[in-house]
C-alpha cells in the first residue's frame, strides 16, 4: 500500500518520497518538503487536522487534505 | 540630492528581518501603501560611513521569489523591474541562524538576478544555544558574497553589516548556482530567442504572472522559434528547480555548518507539548482572551475617560474664548467633539496591537492558528481568521486590517465580511443606556438580568458573525487556490522596539487613516444638524418664545425648547421625519431615526444625538436616562423606550453595518465598493428585520 504523509501518526517518523501531485503548492517544496528529507509528526491538532511537521528541521503546519498528496516511506525504528 | 545607496532588505517571514530594519533606521522609517494596492510599503533612511546614506525598503517576507501572495508579488516586481526608482543597488538577505537551509533558497535565487547580494545571518546570539558553529570564509566563498553575522537582539553585527553596504560595490554579482541546468534544451532555446536578457529574469516572468519592461509572457510565447511548455510541465521543471537548488545549500553548509545536537536544548518541544495539547491548549488561549479584553476595557477606561473631559473641556474653553459665530460653533460642536471622537480610541488600539504584537513576536500566534484552524473551516473560514475576529470586539478596523495574512482570498475575503459583526467597543455605550432602560434590575441564578443581557448581546454577535461564514462560504462562487502552510516559529522574548515601533506604527496609520473620515461625517452632520431651510428653523426664536410667552418659563428652559425645535426643522431633523414611517414598524420615532443616521458615523454617536434632541445640554447619563424614560410614543402613548422597542433597538445596534470607518477600511482592504456595499445592504437589512420581528412579537 502507499503510505502518504496523512498517515503519519504522532512522534512517528518517515522519509518523503514524491511530492509531484499538482495539489502539493509549491511553496511547501520551498520551505524543505522535498523527496529524500525526513518528515516527524511533531503534533495534531484537536479532531485530527492540522499536522505540525518537522521536515528536516523546518517547523510547519499543513492541512490533511494537502498531506494526502504527499508520499511517505516509513523509517522502521 | 547626493547620490544614495538603495538598498532593498529581503527575507523569509520570522527571520527578524523588521528588526534588522529597525536596527538600521530606528525612527527614520515611514510606512506607506505600494500605488494600487493595500501592500503595505516600509522604507527608512539609514546613515552610513562617511556622510553616505542609505534608503532602505523592508520588503515583504517571502519564502522564494514565486510568489504566491500579493503581498510578494511586490519583491518580485521590484527585483525585475530595473526602471524601477526604488530598484535596489544591494540586496540584503535576512536569514535566520536556525534555518538557513530553507533561508538560503531565497537567497540562491536572488543571486541569480545578479543583483549584488550580502547575506545577514541573524539570531547570531542563538548558535551556541543550539549548538551550531559556522565557517564564514567557506560560505563566503561558495555563496559568492559577504556574509554579516548578526544579533539584533546583542545589537551586534549591525556596524559590519552598515560597512559591507557602504562597499556594496565590491559584493560579486555572479550567481552562486546554474538553474538552468535543470531541462537544457528548453533554457537554450529560450536564451537563443532573448539573447540579452537574463536567463533567470526570463524563466520567472514565464513562470509567474509578472510584467516587466517590455517582455511579457504573451510576448515570450508567441515567439515561433521558442517552443513553450504546458502549466504543468512548468511546474514539474519548478519542481527539479527547487530541489536542484536545495542539493547545492546541502552541499554547501555540510561543510560549512556543523550542529552539535547533543548541545542543542529544546525549549519548543516542552512549551509545545503544553500550548498545543488539546485540553490545556484551548484553556490557556481563553485565558490570554481574558486578559486581553480585561486590558482593553479596563486599563484602557482610565485614559479614555481623560481624553474624553480634556476634549469636553477644549470645547467648553474655546467656546468661551473665541468670539461667538459659524466659525467658533463648528470648532466647538463640530471639529473637537469630532476629533476627540477619534483620540478616544487610541487607548484601546494600542493595547490591542501591544497584545497582538506580543503574540505574533514570541511565535504564539502560530499556535492558536493551529488550534482553530479545523473548528474555523467549518465555517469557510481560516485558522488565521482567529486574530481578525478578537481584534473585532476592540474595534473592526485594525481587525479587518489584520486579515492580510490569509492565503486565501476566499477565506480571507469572509473574514472581512464577518468581522463587523463581533461586538465592538462603540457598541457598548448605546448597549448600557438601553439595557438600563428597559432591562429590569432583577437577578437570576446569582447573575443579574442586565449583565446576561450584556453577555447575550456578545454571544449574538459572534454567532451573526459565525453563521453568515457559513451562509457566505455556500453562496460566494469564487475559486481561490485554498492551501494552508503555516511556519511554526521558534517561540523568541518579544523585542521591546519592535513592539513599540508597531503599536505606534498602527496607531498612526489608524488616526490618520480613518481619523479623516470620521472627522469630516462629524462635520458634515454638525452642519446638518445646525442649519435648516424656511421659517421654521430660522424663526425657532420667535416662534417658541410666543408659544411660550403664556407660560413662566426659565431662560435655560426656554433655550431648551427652541435648540429642540431648531433640531426638529433642521435639515436632519427633516431626514429623520422623512424615513419615520420606516422605522415606525420597529418601534422608534424621528428622533430615535436621527439618532440612527447620524451613528451610522460611529455607533457611540447614538447616545450623543439623542442628548442633544432631548435638549439635554451635557452628557450626564443619568439625565439622558431620565429624559429617554420619560419620553412617550407619540401614537400609542405610554412610555417610548419599553420593553419592546428596547429591544428592538438593541438587536438593531448587535447586527446593522453603523460605521463609516469600516466600509472605508473594507474599501480599501478588498479595492472594490462591491463588498463593503454588500455588508452594507447584508447586514442593515438583516439588523431591520431582526429589530422588526422582535418588536412586532414583544409589542
Amino acid at each position: 500500500m502507499r503510505h502518504t504523509l496523512a498517515h503519519l501518526k504522532r512522534g512517528e517518523k518517515a522519509t518523503i518520497t514524491d511530492v509531484s501531485s499538482i495539489h502539493i503548492p509549491l511553496k511547501l517544496l520551498e520551505m524543505g518538503c522535498l523527496p529524500g528529507n525526513t518528515v516527524e509528526l511533531v503534533q495534531l491538532a484537536p479532531f485530527q487536522d492540522p499536522m505540525y511537521l518537522n521536515i528536516n528541521g523546518s517547523h510547519l503546519a499543513i492541512r490533511k487534505e494537502t498531506a494526502k498528496h504527499i508520499l511517505i516511506e516509513k523509517v522502521d525504528e | 540630492m547626493s547620490k544614495q545607496i538603495n538598498v532593498a532588505l529581503i527575507g523569509n517571514p520570522n527571520t527578524g528581518k523588521t528588526s534588522v530594519f529597525n536596527a538600521l533606521t530606528g525612527l527614520n522609517q515611514k510606512v506607506g501603501n505600494y500605488p494600487g494596492i493595500t501592500v503595505e510599503k516600509k522604507e527608512g533612511i539609514c546613515k552610513l560611513p562617511r556622510g553616505v546614506k542609505a534608503h532602505i525598503i523592508d520588503l515583504p517576507g517571502t519564502y522564494s521569489l514565486n510568489a504566491s501572495s500579493l503581498d510578494e508579488n511586490v519583491v518580485i516586481e521590484l527585483l525585475l523591474n530595473k526602471n524601477d526608482k526604488d530598484f535596489p543597488d544591494v540586496a540584503v538577505v535576512v536569514s535566520d541562524v536556525e534555518n538557513l537551509k530553507r533561508n538560503l533558497l531565497l537567497f540562491t535565487q536572488i543571486k541569480d538576478l545578479e543583483i549584488p547580494t550580502i547575506l545577514v545571518i541573524n539570531m547570531a546570539d542563538r548558535m551556541e544555544y543550539k549548538g551550531i558553529s559556522l565557517d564564514i570564509p567557506y560560505l563566503e566563498e561558495q555563496l559568492n558574497t559577504k556574509i554579516a553575522l548578526v544579533s539584533t537582539r546583542r545589537k551586534q553585527g549591525i556596524n559590519e553589516l552598515k560597512q559591507l553596504i557602504t562597499n556594496f560595490k565590491e559584493v560579486s554579482q555572479e550567481p552562486c548556482l546554474n538553474a538552468s541546468q535543470v531541462d537544457k534544451d528548453y533554457f537554450e532555446g529560450l536564451r537563443k530567442a532573448f539573447p540579452n536578457q537574463l536567463l533567470y529574469k526570463l524563466w520567472l516572468v514565464i513562470t509567474q504572472d509578472v510584467n516587466f519592461g517590455k517582455i511579457d509572457r504573451n510576448e515570450v510565447e508567441a515567439l515561433d522559434d521558442f517552443k513553450t511548455k504546458s502549466k504543468a510541465d512548468l511546474k514539474r521543471l519548478q519542481q527539479k528547480e527547487t530541489i536542484k537548488r536545495y542539493q547545492f545549500i546541502n552541499n554547501v553548509l555540510k561543510v560549512g555548518q556543523t550542529i552539535d545536537s547533543s548541545k542543542a536544548k529544546d525549549l519548543r518541544t516542552k512549551l509545545d507539548r503544553i500550548l498545543t495539547h488539546k485540553v490545556w491548549g484551548y484553556l490557556i488561549f481563553f485565558m490570554i482572551l481574558l486578559v486581553i479584553f480585561q486590558a482593553i476595557y479596563d486599563w484602557s477606561s482610565v485614559p479614555m475617560d481623560f481624553i474624553d473631559s480634556t476634549f469636553a473641556s477644549l470645547s467648553e474653553w474655546s467656546k468661551n474664548k473665541l468670539p461667538a459665530g459659524v466659525f467658533t460653533n463648528l470648532l466647538t460642536e463640530g471639529i473637537i467633539p469630532g476629533l476627540g471622537g477619534i483620540v478616544i480610541f487610541i487607548p484601546q488600539i494600542a493595547f490591542l496591537f501591544l497584545f497582538i504584537s506580543v503574540l505574533e513576536e514570541s511565535g504564539y500566534m502560530s499556535r492558536v492558528v493551529f488550534l482553530m484552524d479545523r473548528i474555523m473551516r467549518r465555517f469557510g473560514l481560516s485558522g488565521k481568521s482567529v486574530v481578525p475576529l478578537i481584534s473585532g470586539t476592540a474595534c473592526a478596523i485594525p481587525a479587518v486590517m489584520a486579515t492580510r495574512n490569509i492565503e486565501s482570498w476566499k477565506e480571507r475575503l469572509i473574514t472581512i465580511l464577518v468581522t463587523p459583526f463581533t461586538t465592538c467597543s462603540a457598541r457598548l455605550p448605546v448597549y448600557l443606556i438601553i439595557i438600563s432602560l428597559v432591562i429590569p434590575e432583577g437577578r437570576f441564578l446569582g447573575l443579574g438580568y442586565q449583565a446576561l443581557t450584556l453577555m447575550l448581546l456578545y454571544l449574538i454577535g459572534f454567532g451573526a458573525a459565525v453563521v453568515s461564514a457559513y451562509i457566505l462560504n455556500k453562496v460566494l462562487k469564487i475559486r481561490s487556490k485554498s492551501f494552508f502552510v503555516v511556519e511554526m516559529p521558534n517561540y523568541k522574548l518579544p523585542l521591546f522596539k519592535n513592539v513599540g515601533l508597531t503599536v505606534l506604527e498602527k496607531t498612526k496609520s489608524f488616526v490618520f487613516g480613518a481619523g479623516k473620515i470620521i472627522l469630516a461625517i462629524s462635520i458634515i452632520l454638525w452642519f446638518l444638524a445646525s442649519y435648516g431651510p424656511g421659517d421654521n428653523f430660522n424663526k425657532a426664536e420667535e416662534i417658541i418664545t410666543n408659544e411660550y410667552a403664556s407660560q413662566q418659563l426659565s431662560e435655560e428652559e426656554l433655550q431648551q425648547h427652541i435648540a429642540s425645535f431648531k433640531l426638529e426643522h433642521s435639515f436632519i431633523g427633516i431626514t429623520g421625519r422623512a424615513i419615520e414611517p420606516v422605522i415606525r414598524p420597529l418601534g422608534y420615532d424621528w428622533k430615535i431615526g436621527i439618532a440612527i443616521v447620524s451613528s451610522f458615523a460611529a455607533r457611540e454617536v447614538f447616545v450623543g444625538t439623542l442628548a442633544t434632541i432631548y435638549s439635554v445640554g451635557n452628557d450626564d447619563e443619568a439625565t439622558i436616562k431620565n429624559r429617554m424614560a420619560a419620553e412617550v410614543n407619540p401614537i400609542l402613548g405610554g412610555p417610548l423606550f419599553n420593553f419592546a422597542s428596547g429591544i428592538s433597538l438593541l438587536l438593531f445596534y448587535a447586527f446593522a453595518m453603523q460605521c463609516m470607518s469600516t466600509l472605508a477600511i473594507v474599501k480599501r482592504e478588498t479595492n472594490s465598493w462591491k463588498w463593503p456595499l454588500l455588508q452594507l445592504v447584508f447586514m442593515s437589512s438583516l439588523a431591520y428585520i431582526v429589530a422588526l420581528i422582535a418588536y412586532q412579537f414583544l409589542k
